[in-house]
């Protein structure tokens, strides 16, 4: 049962494919590893057991009766609890949506069935994918597989934290300013942020609609390869996606690039990043020199990051990002309201104004009301043109500064978050200083560009450090192949925390 | 109830909502269509659900640049879709999908006939494409059920300026609005089905001893009938009036800016409802889920070429090249169809006067019967042509034409075998209309007798002694052939 869980979900599917292991079984010792740790993780709002036995079994008798199984034959997956499953609940971790059964399957849930996975099933999240830590989760915070003392970052701490506990062999996130990478970061995890428009986010419950993408979290770089395969591609559902077909990813990733040119922004190696991410991402940039690609040092201007008066530290980007995502929202989370579906005050309301307001007020939490609060705020006539409109002219600048340091390089190298994993508890007080969390990942959604996530190794403590590859729009390929060299050169690869063991 | 020396003007903007003629709705793929069953043209999109994202319907673009382009307005070559937040239980997202500072179509006018026969230009401001929402039902006492069929069919709004001054004006506008829509195709413009509600804003400009004075302009929302939106009208007209009157210096657009009211239908007047100042903040902004619209000068063409000829010059050609009356000008140019069946029988060889008599008459008299367009009665362009031949060679004559144009539109055969079928061929054989003539002059002394005499009832008693030999063909006879053949006879 233990070697099932070691595997790759790339060797999962070809273990399942060619009858060495059945779906079933897979699932089985998934369900099972659930049950051993998940009462210290917490990763999962909501266990699918039934369901995926019964999917896996199907997966078996098409490969007993030889039919072509699909590319994710047996895989058994955990899906972030923000996109829409006719099967089960689909909450956002939020008390408004807390028994909503969604009525139809978001896309990229879809597809990953049809290529023979298994759904696990729903994870948890800061609610509708505001933090950075899922404590902002409106059931229970989730912990890090790697010291549970510790948050697994967020918004996706769920999936992240369920991948690398061996609570599924891959996931689904979403990410928003960072909801995919920082948790990967967090918990020792590859994920990927891919280019806006190159999945679809039909079924998502939308959060910051301009910035939100969905993708994949594994254990190792050829697992995302594969997983992105499948979901990536044209959607006619959702207007925002890019038309042209996706590649397959995994065809091209033991290709080394060569002559690869990587960029280092100065602006993303100031005094503010942690000492021991500074040292990892800097010994990543060795490794890649030693594997003869060239560094280069450019400039990001709009993505720079001041420290102010009493030490704090701001960026154009996080501003900018929070003005329109929280804009947004405001108006993506409307539709709660009581009249329709979802939580519904158990009050006898005056009016209809008074069953909003009640509604409202019991079913979102804190962090979601401030940003619906600040959103609307920033939406308002008078505000606009000072919040809104310049946050999208700041947002253009900031796109522009990538396409000029694309012209000198191939990719990006930088930091994911300025701190490893902090502890539970630690920044909920303000949420400024969370919301900081984002510092590196946000220029990535506010370009649309794709952003990858790999463990660059240990820290000193012996917490996994992450770093972050940005490339050009429809890099993906790139990305995979650039982040394989390091992962294949340094042997940082399926990192397993000791709880997977104990 | 104007004061002696004071000079009123209205000052009156109209909005026109219109919902357009598209199978499927705006942002999804639910059927558009009025009168199911409530919540039957659902689905997650224009339910709003989580998750759910909107998919553009090309079809009411279309439409909504041929309205635009009909009304010579600027179309756009890029527009987006902007969100417009309000709560209300049949707006299931909370937020409209709509066009807020690139209209689709802008700076157009539109040509209005009035009654006198003038011609008035208006001038349109813009016209936007927007989601409608959907129903609130009053009807159980306790509840209010909400109906999201409507919810998400597309609707143009056109605006126009503030041009029109009058009632009159108003109601023309409206109208000729009407029939465009309907004439262009890009709307049935139903009023029972609630295809076209009105939202005036009215003002006052009142001239007093060389100053102008101005009255707040007040907004009146969703007038869904013309009686209504002339009601509405004319009532603010009065009430302004009124209202200024006692109280010249307070009641000012300067001093109460614009205001909303609303209209109360068995009361035939407008209330109060809100200050500008307590106006909703919709919070515009562009709508992440869609991309922009960019209409090329290819697309634009292509919509432009299938819009062919307007009414008003339509109307305005029947009066020159075939030289009919305005009124009968008019009423075939209701709509594109009629027009269209009178121009082809032309085309095919046919008198444009005699085809408009039979669409005019008969014609007219069936559609009205049948609560359709003269276009809709089931006569051929092919037909007409026939039948307005036969009139013309003196084939039938005009009371056989009006009969084979009923059995026409019963029967769908040609003029040609009706009238044979029928005996309604006129009869040129002057032997057989002779023996009816004199079977008539021997039945009927004292009529010849005052045919012979000459004087004041000569006329009347020929006119009876024709109709007699009429009769006795059955209508086949040619009236001209008659009354020569009688007067001949008669020695007149």
């Amino acid at each position: 049962m233990e070697d099932i869980l070691n595997l790759s979900a790339l060797q999962l599917r070809d273990a399942v494919a060619s009858g060495q292991t059945s779906a079933a079984e897979a699932t089985v010792a998934y369900l099972a590893a659930i049950e051993k740790t998940e009462p210290r993780i917490s990763a999962f709002n909501e266990v699918l057991a039934e369901r995926a036995i019964g999917q896996a079994k199907k997966v078996d008798a098409d490969v007993q009766a030889g039919r072509q199984p699909g590319p994710l034959a047996g895989v058994p997956v955990a899906i972030k609890d923000n996109m829409c499953t006719s099967y089960g609940l689909t909450t956002c971790s939020s008390k408004i949506l807390a028994n909503f059964q969604a009525p139809y399957t978001a896309t990229a849930v879809a597809r990953l069935e049809a290529a023979g996975a298994v759904i696990l099933g729903k994870t948890n999240l800061d609610e509708f994918a505001m933090g950075s830590s899922t404590e902002n989760s409106g059931f229970k915070p989730t912990r890090n597989p790697w010291d549970t003392d510790l948050v697994p970052g967020g918004s996706s701490g769920g999936s992240a934290a369920a991948v690398s506990a061996r609570q599924c062999a891959a996931a689904l996130g979403s990410d928003t300013g960072g909801s995919i990478r920082q948790p990967a970061a967090f918990c020792g995890v590859v994920g990927l942020k891919p280019t806006y428009g190159r999945v679809s986010r039909y079924g998502l419950v939308a959060y910051g609609s301009s910035l939100d993408q969905i993708g994949p979290i594994t254990r190792d770089v050829a697992d995302c390869a594969l997983l992105m395969s499948v979901i990536a591609g044209h959607d006619p559902k959702d207007s925002t996606s890019v038309p042209n077909e996706a590649a397959d990813y995994l065809a091209s990733i033991d290709t080394p690039v060569e002559k690869l040119r990587i960029g280092m922004p100065k602006e993303f190696y100031s005094d503010a990043l942690d000492s021991e991410i500074s040292a990892a991402v800097g010994a990543a940039a060795e490794a890649y020199k030693s594997l003869g690609a060239e560094i280069v040092e450019l400039s990001l201007p709009h993505s720079r990051i001041d420290r102010g008066s009493g030490g704090r530290l701001s960026s154009y980007a996080v501003a900018c990002y929070y003005i329109v995502a929280m804009a947004e929202a405001s108006s993506n989370l409307a539709r709660y309201d009581g009249v329709h579906y979802g939580h519904r005050t158990p009050a006898k309301a005056d009016n209809i104004v008074d069953l909003y307001s009640r509604t409202r007020a019991e079913g979102f939490g804190e962090e979601v009301k401030r940003r619906i609060m600040l959103g609307t705020y920033t939406l308002s006539a008078g505000y606009y043109d000072a919040y809104y409109n310049k946050a999208l002219k700041v947002r253009r600048l900031i796109a522009e500064d990538f396409g000029k340091a694309f012209a000198r390089c191939h990719v990006l190298l930088s930091p994911v978050s300025p701190t490893p994993a902090f502890r539970l508890g630690e920044k909920t007080a303000d949420p400024l200083t969370m919301y900081l969390a984002d510092i590196y990942t946000i220029s990535a959604n506010l370009a649309g560009l794709p952003g990858l996530s790999l463990p660059a190794g240990l820290a000193a403590t012996g917490l996994p450090v992450g770093m972050q590859l940005i490339g050009p729009v429809f890099s993906e390929e790139l990305l995979f192949r650039a982040a394989r060299m390091y992962e294949k050169a340094s042997g940082v690869t399926r990192l397993t925390p000791k709880i997977v063991n104990n | 109830m104007t004061e002696t020396n004071d000079i009123v003007k209205p000052v009156i903007g109209l909005e026109i909502h219109v919902e357009l003629a598209t199978a499927t709705k705006m942002f999804c793929r639910c059927r558009n269509r009025f009168g199911d069953r409530p919540n039957t043209n659902v689905c997650i999109v224009c339910i709003g659900m989580p998750g759910a994202l909107p998919v553009m319907n090309k079809k009411a673009v279309e439409y909504a640049i041929k309205v635009g382009l009909a009304m010579n307005c600027g179309v756009a070559g890029f527009t987006k879709w902007d969100r417009k937040s309000y709560y209300y239980p049949d707006l299931p997202k909370n937020y409209q999908i709509s066009q807020y500072d690139l209209p689709l179509s802008a700076a157009g006018h539109l040509e209005v006939p009035l009654p006198d026969g003038s011609i008035k230009k208006v001038r349109i401001l813009r016209a936007h494409l927007e989601e409608d929402a959907g129903k609130n039902i009053h009807t159980a006492a306790a509840h209010t059920g909400v109906d999201l069929n409507r919810a998400g069919v597309p609707l143009l709004e056109i605006v126009s300026e503030p041009d029109l001054n009058s009632t009159d004006e108003v109601l023309a506008y409206a109208r000729a609005t009407q029939r465009l829509v309907r004439w262009l195709g890009a709307s049935e413009a139903n009023m029972q089905m609630g295809h076209m509600r009105f939202e005036p804003n009215i003002n006052l400009h009142i001239i007093r001893k060389g100053r102008c004075y101005k009255t707040p302009i007040c907004e009146v929302k969703n007038l869904n009938s013309f009686r209504a939106l002339e009601r509405t009208v004319q009532y603010e007209i009065d009430r302004q009036y009124a209202e200024w009157l006692a109280e010249p210096e307070g009641y000012s657009l300067d001093k109460l800016g614009k205001q909303n009211r609303g209209y109360d239908d068995s009361a035939g007047k407008t209330v109060f409802q809100r200050e500008k100042e307590e106006a909703h903040d919709y919070r515009y902004f562009p709508e992440p889920d869609l991309v922009p619209v960019v209409v090329s000068d290819q697309w634009r063409e292509s919509i432009r070429a299938t819009i062919g000829e307007l009414p008003l010059a339509r109307r305005a050609r029947y009066m020159k090249d075939y030289k009919l009356s305005f009124e009968d000008a008019d009423a075939l140019t209701q709509d594109a169809a009629t027009g269209d069946l009178l121009d082809t029988a032309v085309k095919a060889g046919a008198d444009a006067k005699r085809c408009t008599n039979l669409l005019l008459g008969r014609g007219a008299a069936i559609a009205n019967e049948q609560g359709c367009t003269i276009a809709r009665i089931g006569v051929t362009a092919e037909q007409l042509a026939e039948l307005a031949k036969m009139l013309q060679a003196g084939q039938v004559n005009a009371t056989a034409a009006d009969r084979v144009f009923q059995k026409m539109v019963q029967t769908n055969q040609s003029p040609g075998s009706i009238a044979e079928s029928e005996g309604l061929l006129a009869v040129t054989d002057t032997r057989r209309i002779e023996a009816w003539v004199d079977q008539v002059i021997s039945a009927n002394p004292q009529a010849v007798e005052d045919v012979r005499s000459g004087g004041k009832k000569q006329d009347k008693a020929l006119g009876f002694l024709t109709g007699r030999v009429m009769q006795l063909s059955g209508g086949a006879a040619q009236p001209k052939e008659v009354q020569r053949l009688l007067r001949k006879k008669l020695g007149t």
